[in-house]
């Protein structure tokens, strides 16, 4: 009974015994671990191996690295202000001087374009932490409870499934509109709002899923039988089962949102100028004229920005791949 | 099949009345009604009262819905700032919108299926990563970049296809046909790829093949038929995809539709167009995704068995 080298099987013959907590935590812990540790190397060996995985990873680091810091990348260019701006240079193409070139206003495309990120990693990263967090725990708790829990809550997510993100987007954009002098976190707090609305149901039905898959398994009830409160069974058993699934949606999908608020700032109801972002910077560029008068305003925001979402999908596939054993 | 059918029109009911409902409260409860229909100034205290209760704001919420829904349901979508009926407006403008939509469609399901039955067939060849590349390119290029670019490149520089769409004709239409279709078209060529090497590794691909039919029979009528049936849903459940690609492709190509209305509407702070325009595309979502799980259920006896 105090034997710590118990192993599950025994564990589970005793189920009639009342076990002190301390035991079951090593039972159950090292249980976890040597599943964990058998499956978590293989796919990881997997994607090593992968250069798409380190591809987008550096893409990934690169493009954070630039949203918190964007100084790194600028302190050689003519002006690392990127609200500074000489109408002389206006529309002047890509030059050894300015690698870039030169927008309508005479900005610095390179720097204008290095401090555009800022936005789009933050709309992606906070968008994809909200719909996790309420998506995650409304999956769990309709996975775990089930009933009429699981009916009403699996309804609700269908409501808000229904409505297309980008369309859901500019019906909220229009209905709490902003201006020039709506601050920059609040613009981008309501975009990642009306994302993580629209966008939590889909990790919601994985966990969902997840949940119930586990939930029937042998050790599993063994552990409710031995009387594992809910938290534990969830901590111990359940997550570490949803955890591929959900990353592996939730990567792809931030690259999704980034590409939905860029498209929310092209249309006019995302960021506002004076804020630097490359949706607004792609809206510029294809304005009227300036396709034929300067396709370079056009073409490096669009650059970064799609690397920037193929980065994320290619690394959501390339875990996918790594972790789904038919396909090894 | 009748209580499938049965069962799908009655679940669909609480999804429409809750996403009705949800739009209804954050427009009209949450929001301001009367954002953005007296210009830049704020409206004048006897506007908002009228505008209040043409909306019956100081009703409780309920009610204000139904009264609301009952509206939408007449057909009254609302009055713009300028006085137009949404509902006429879009009347003039859906044509062109339905005309670039079926370019759409057709071009994504041409060349999409097509890409998928080449990488589904050779599995594991050049023609598979040609198609995996490619699509997971076009995925990741949003479809306001890929638009500005294909306008700029095809219109502009090599002057193949009318750099604008002003007059919505089939010609003109062509080249923002298939900008809006390329999304769709990589997930039809990776969904048909998927299915098809899914279904050819199946028991009764092995039967017929044992049974001595040649390949283009096996491959023809038992695997390619069964395969198409996520596609043909796939096509048509991606309407609300295709309503939001219509808004930026109509923005770029200036094209006069019902995405083009949408996003005048926005430049010019218009919020009854957005919203009425909006909740009603919301709801031929809604009405189109039913359609697909009946199809699907037609298509694909074991869904509706379940």
């Amino acid at each position: 009974m105090s034997d710590p080298n118990l192993t599950r099987n025994q564990a589970s013959d005793r189920v009639d015994h009342e076990m002190p907590d301390d035991e079951l935590d090593a039972i159950e812990h090292r249980g976890a671990k040597e599943d964990a540790r058998s499956l978590g190397r293989d796919a990881w060996e997997d994607l090593r191996s992968r250069p798409t995985f380190w591809i987008s990873s550096f893409l990934i680091l690169v493009m954070v690295l630039m949203a918190a810091f964007p100084d790194l990348f600028t302190f050689f260019a003519p002006a690392q202000d990127p609200a500074y701006a000489q109408l002389i240079n206006a529309r002047q193409p890509p030059s050894s001087e300015a690698w870039f070139g030169y927008d309508t206003q005479g900005y610095d495309i390179y720097s204008r374009t290095i401090h555009g990120a800022r936005a789009s990693i933050l709309v992606g990263i906070l968008t994809t932490a909200g719909t996790i967090l309420i998506g995650g725990t409304i999956g769990l708790l309709a996975g775990f409870y089930g009933g009429w829990l699981d009916s009403l809550l699996s309804r609700v997510g269908e409501v808000f499934w229904s409505i297309p993100l980008l369309l859901g987007g500019v019906l909220f954009m229009t209905s709490f509109p902003s201006d020039v002098e709506t601050p920059y976190m609040v613009v981008v707090g309501k975009v990642v709002l009306v994302l993580t609305i629209l966008g939590w149901p889909r990790i919601a039905r994985i966990m969902r899923s997840a949940v119930l898959q586990v939930k029937s398994l042998d050790y599993v009830q063994s552990a409710r039988a031995l009387g594992a409160s809910p938290l534990r069974i969830i901590l111990n058993h359940v997550l570490p089962n949803a955890f591929t699934p959900v990353v592996v949606v939730a990567t792809i999908d931030l690259g999704a949102y980034i590409a939905t608020e860029a498209t929310l700032s092209f249309l006019g109801i995302g960021l506002q100028p004076p804020t630097i972002s490359w949706g607004i910077a792609i809206s510029d560029a294809s304005a009227l004229g300036m396709l034929r008068a300067a396709p370079h305003m056009l073409l490096f925001p669009s650059i970064f920005l799609s690397m920037t979402v193929l980065a994320f999908i290619m690394l959501g596939d390339t875990i996918r791949d790594a972790f789904d054993p038919k396909g090894r | 099949m009748g209580t499938y059918v049965l069962r799908r029109v009655l679940q669909m009911i609480p999804v429409i009345i809750g996403t009705t409902f949800l739009i209804y409260w954050m427009v009209f409860s949450l929001g301001d009604p009367t954002v953005g229909r007296c210009g830049e100034r704020p409206c004048p205290e006897a506007y908002v009262a009228r505008i209040h209760q043409e909306y019956n704001l100081d009703k409780p919420l309920p009610e204000q819905y139904v009264r609301y829904m009952a509206k939408v349901a007449q057909g009254d979508l609302g009055t713009s700032f300028n006085g137009n009926e949404v509902i006429d407006q879009l009347g003039d403008r859906w044509p062109v919108t339905l005309k670039l939509a079926t370019i759409a469609i057709v071009f994504e399901a041409i060349i999409g299926i097509a890409a998928g039955l080449l990488a589904g067939l050779r599995r594991r060849s050049f023609w598979d990563s040609l198609v995996f590349v490619s699509t997971l390119v076009i995925i990741s290029i949003p479809s306001f970049v890929l638009g500005s670019v294909a306008q700029m490149v095809f219109g502009v520089q090599l002057s193949w296809f009318p750099v604008t769409a002003t007059q919505g004709t089939w010609e003109q239409l062509l080249l923002p046909g298939f900008v809006l279709g390329s999304l769709s078209m990589a997930y039809i060529a990776r969904l048909t790829r998927n299915s098809l090497s899914e279904n050819l590794s199946a028991d009764y691909v092995r039967t017929a093949k044992a049974k001595g039919l040649s390949s283009g029979r096996v491959v023809g009528v038992h695997t390619f038929r069964n395969s198409l049936i996520p596609v043909v849903t796939f096509i048509g459940a991606d309407f609300g995809a295709l309503m939001g690609g219509a808004l930026v492709t109509e923005r770029i190509f200036n094209i006069p539709g019902i995405g083009g209305y949408i996003f005048h509407s926005i430049t010019t702070k218009d919020a009854t167009a957005v919203v009425g325009t909006i909740t009603l595309l919301v709801l031929v979502f809604l009405l189109m995704n039913l359609i697909v799980d009946l199809l699907y259920g037609a298509l694909d006896p074991r869904i509706a068995h379940e």
